[in-house]
């Protein structure tokens, strides 16, 4: 579609028809001093000269294709075949609002229903919406979903200190206005090694969800059987929140009981990006599709028995069911949707499986070969981990990773500002992408920045 | 539309019927009428619960809208319709009989006495 602005003559017709004189007159309401300021930008430039100006500033950047990226902690550098990005360019598909018109949207709506069968067959849950802004926002909603399920008449809800810091600090940001949800069970005074105990001793029948990271935040793979078990028998449900890629060789978190499921897409073909797009995803039990938020398609058939695509049980949402709406979301990210669609389909399961084990081999030789590393330690060495560990350092995180820039390496997340007791403590994460030279390469920088 | 004579009736289009201390609680017909297909009936009151006037009974939800059904009296809550989670469309098609939703005790048979009878209610039907 072109841009065609007003011409002057219909600008004219149009104040006349509302009785204002001048554009300007629309906004006396706005203070005089903040209406028009005298912005102080440099002159125009010719499209030539701005493009390649953006280019120069741009360049100060630099990127994963220009360093090797050991930095994970919720988003990951994996590889995204070219086709993704091709197919998801095409123009039938390349629009992220809602197919409200079937009979006009059968593409988009089937490409939406695969991914929701995918996301499913991941997960081992029955339904999965379409889709959430990204790990966070798609957290909320469990919490949401919870609160709502017991019409607020369970009022806690309780966070693993194992749960990204950010999921947890979106968590209480978006909850602000419950007044009466408890967020709790992450205190900084619980000792990690305790944590899980913790959070068992505090559920209770006011407990309405207890959310657990699957692997968790330090990229460990923990059995919660048995506090998934005692969450139910207190009548209360369980989120898990994901990393999809683990689930290629991990059991999937529906199996192990969990009533909601939620995680960040991006490792599904979407690239790094600060602010994203990501992708938000969120998959439960049969049970609570009436309480989910978000586009959910539905496959059934025409009159002439072809199959059809819908998107369906919409009462939930708030165009229809207005303030008593449970959440206010409803379109999100359905390009990224479908660009982790495109990327699972290009994998397969066998592809997905083996991407998953490249990643944990690779980050097991990775941890192996620091943990030999004079000074450093990998902390949790006797707990199984899928491509994610954390590293005690001989010297501050910022230090090790300034120097490593020298190195054109990106090195791991610090974790002493969300884990003030974890001074010194990176998070490495070593994904598909790097070779055994690499690490290596990483090991050697390492031996030399920490006894510069 | 049809305004059952020995029910009484809530401006929020509840109906309710009256056995000495017990009472049926439902959707009147008009209500039906309005939300056309209902899809989902969802009862958000458990059983033994004390509910007082005005408390959500559920959430009934047609293909154009979901609305709250309250509770036109206090009282406890001694029966739910199960039937109405498999078979919604019960609602549309026998709102006064098969589709009633709850069935409680009294606690207050005084509140009674606020709710308009079927000509009261067939008349603040035809205005709206």
């Amino acid at each position: 579609m072109t841009f065609t602005p007003h011409t002057e003559s219909e600008v004219e017709a149009m104040l006349k028809a509302i009785d204002v004189e001048r554009i300007e007159d629309l906004f006396q309401e706005i203070p005089e001093v903040f209406r028009f300021p005298d912005l102080d930008i440099p002159s125009k430039l010719t499209e030539i000269e701005i493009l390649s100006e953006l280019q120069e500033i741009a360049s100060a950047n630099a990127t994963t294709d220009d360093m090797l990226c050991f930095l994970g902690a919720g988003a990951y550098d994996h590889y995204i075949p070219a086709a993704v990005d091709m197919l998801l360019r095409r123009g039938e598909f390349y629009t992220a609002y809602t197919p409200y018109q079937p009979e006009i949207s059968q593409g988009t709506l089937q490409a939406i229903f695969e991914y929701q069968s995918l996301i499913c067959a991941l997960t081992g849950m029955d339904v999965s919406n379409a889709s959430h802004y990204d790990g966070a926002t798609a957290a909320v909603e469990a919490v949401i979903l919870a609160y709502h399920f017991f019409r607020g008449k369970r009022k806690k809800v309780l966070l693993s200190r194992a749960v990204n810091p950010q999921y947890r600090q979106v968590i209480r940001t978006y909850t602000h206005g419950y007044e009466d949800l408890l967020i709790t069970g992450d205190e900084q005074a619980t000792p990690l090694k305790s944590d899980l105990e913790s959070i068992k001793s505090q559920i209770d029948i006011d407990t309405a969800l207890v959310l657990l990271q699957y692997p968790d935040f330090f990229g460990r793979i923990i059995d919660y059987a048995s506090l998934i078990d005692a969450a139910h028998e207190a009548g209360a449900l369980v989120a898990v929140a994901i990393n999809p890629t683990a689930l290629g060789m991990l059991t999937p978190p529906g199996e192990l009981g969990a009533d909601i499921v939620v995680g960040e897409g991006q490792p599904l073909g979407l690239p790094l990006s600060y602010g994203g797009p990501y992708l938000g995803l969120f998959a439960t039990k049969s049970k609570y599709v009436r309480k989910i938020a978000g586009r959910l398609v539905g496959k059934t058939h025409d009159i002439d028995k072809q199959p059809a695509y819908v998107l369906t049980l919409t009462a939930r949402e708030q165009h229809i069911r207005r303030d008593k709406s449970t959440s206010n979301i409803c379109t999100n990210q359905g390009l990224m949707a479908l660009a982790s669609t495109i990327y699972m389909s290009l994998l397969g399961k066998q592809g997905f499986k083996q991407l998953a084990n490249l990643c944990y081999q690779k980050a097991h030789y990775a941890a192996q070969q620091i943990d030999k590393l004079d000074g450093f330690e990998v902390v949790f060495i006797d707990t199984p981990f899928f491509h994610e560990f954390l590293v005690r350092c001989p010297k501050p995180v910022s230090m090790i990773n300034l120097a490593l820039q020298n190195y054109m390496i990106l090195g791991g997340f610090d974790v002493s500002e969300d884990y003030p007791k974890l001074e010194n403590h990176t998070l490495i994460a070593v994904t598909e992408k790097i070779s055994k030279d690499q690490i290596d390469a990483l090991c050697e920088a390492l031996e030399e920045v920490a006894h510069d | 539309m049809q305004f059952p004579e020995n029910l009484k009736y809530e401006k929020t289009d509840e109906w309710i019927k009256i056995d000495e201390e017990l009472a049926l609680v439902g959707i009147s017909d008009f209500a039906q009428d309005q939300l056309s297909d209902i899809v989902y009936v969802e009862i958000a009151a458990e059983l033994g619960d004390s509910i007082s006037k005005g408390d959500t009974l559920g959430t009934v939800e047609s293909v154009k809208a979901a609305t709250d059904v309250n509770f036109p009296v206090s009282g406890e809550i001694v029966e739910i319709n199960e039937a109405l989670a498999d078979q919604p469309e019960i609602l549309n098609s026998d709102p006064y009989d098969k589709g009633w939703m709850i069935k409680i005790k009294l606690s207050d048979p005084s509140e009674l006495e606020a709710l308009m009878d079927a000509n009261a209610y067939e008349k603040y039907c035809q205005e709206r």
